[in-house]
């Protein structure tokens, strides 16, 4: 039972990564993987890892495939080449890939070890469960825990500044529009305005005393005056 | 199964994923094959715990996925940020910094 459970997730999984690399949309190459992680967390079950199986769902074919579809959608998913480069990248890069398959394959199955032959530790009850993985990261991996947070706010923090708006990207008539909003010191925008939001009241007096200011001579208004 | 046939599947997959970053021309589709490369290496590494008894490799397996959705992240906000300057979304293209 086990042996048919493993050849039809390896099967998928298998399928999935290829169809990531074969599909020339990538639109679809994003639902090929989405393939290859739930065969990949059915791998993961046979193994008697429970939580990893169950964060692979929810952590990677959930969220993080939904930033994919966001992305790809974003940018829209077009049919495209599916190699680059010249002849040679062409030719050598599966050439490559295919080399190392077959040198990992032959050290895999050619190795004497006994361990990789054998199905395993016997199973204790308990394996592979939330209390005992939970334990051991606030035990022995207390520390890589602590950093793999950290990491996860750095790099929350990084992509909102990589892809928030910026000035001087914009095309004329938000330029045009600019000209009510004068501009402020870096990094100190809000996050509505990154996503694009125009509040309805002009600031009044924002943008004095920093130089700036795209346009050298204000604005004709009749009313604005700053306090 | 025979901890052996896990590690050759990963080996495959591992395998399958270079290839994709060496010939896919789209930064977005070299991203799926690097989640490729990584989820082999995942999966060696719980087949590894599996063999060994312990669940200090399915600690690892899920280390490397909080870092592999860290990079998800800041790649997918370093090509909307090549979207948003209108430059083509093709590593060939993107060649200003290579000396």
């Amino acid at each position: 039972m086990s042996q048919v459970l493993f050849f039809i997730a390896a099967i998928g999984a298998l399928t999935g990564a290829i169809g990531v690399v074969m599909l020339r949309n990538p639109f679809y190459s994003v639902l090929a993987l989405v393939v290859h992680l739930i065969a990949l967390a059915a791998l993961f079950l046979l193994l008697r890892a429970e939580f990893v199986a169950a964060a692979q769902v929810v952590v990677y074919a959930g969220a993080v495939m939904v930033l994919y579809v966001f992305v790809v959608a974003y940018i829209g998913g077009a049919d495209e080449p599916l190699t680059r480069g010249g002849a040679a990248l062409k030719i050598l890069g599966p050439l490559f890939a295919l080399a190392v398959a077959i040198e990992l394959c032959i050290a895999v199955l050619g190795s004497a070890l006994k361990g990789i032959s054998g199905k395993g530790a016997p199973y204790v009850p308990g394996f592979g469960t939330p209390a005992h993985i939970g334990t051991l990261f606030l035990t022995t991996y207390l520390f890589p825990f602590e950093a793999a947070s950290l990491v996860l706010l750095v790099s929350a923090v990084g992509a909102v500044v990589l892809a928030r708006r910026r000035r001087g990207l914009e095309d004329i008539d938000e330029r045009e529009e600019r000209r009510f909003h004068p501009a402020r010191p870096a990094y100190t925008g809000t996050m509505a305005e990154s996503t694009g939001h125009v509040p309805m009241q002009p600031p009044e007096s924002a943008g004095n005393g920093n130089g700036h200011a795209p346009e050298p001579e204000p604005e004709p208004e009749p009313v604005g005056e700053p306090q | 199964m025979p901890i052996g046939w896990y590690l050759v599947l990963s080996a495959l997959i591992f395998c399958i994923g270079a290839a994709g970053v060496l010939t896919r021309p789209n930064p977005l589709v070299i991203l799926l094959c690097l989640e490729l490369m990584l989820n082999a290496a995942n999966l060696s590494l719980v087949a590894f715990s599996r063999m060994w008894g312990g669940e200090d490799g399915q600690v690892f397996a899920l280390i490397v996925m909080v870092v592999a959705a860290c990079e998800v992240t800041v790649g997918l906000g370093l090509i909307v940020a090549i979207y948003r300057r209108q430059m083509a979304i093709n590593v060939d293209e993107l060649n200003e910094l290579h000396g």
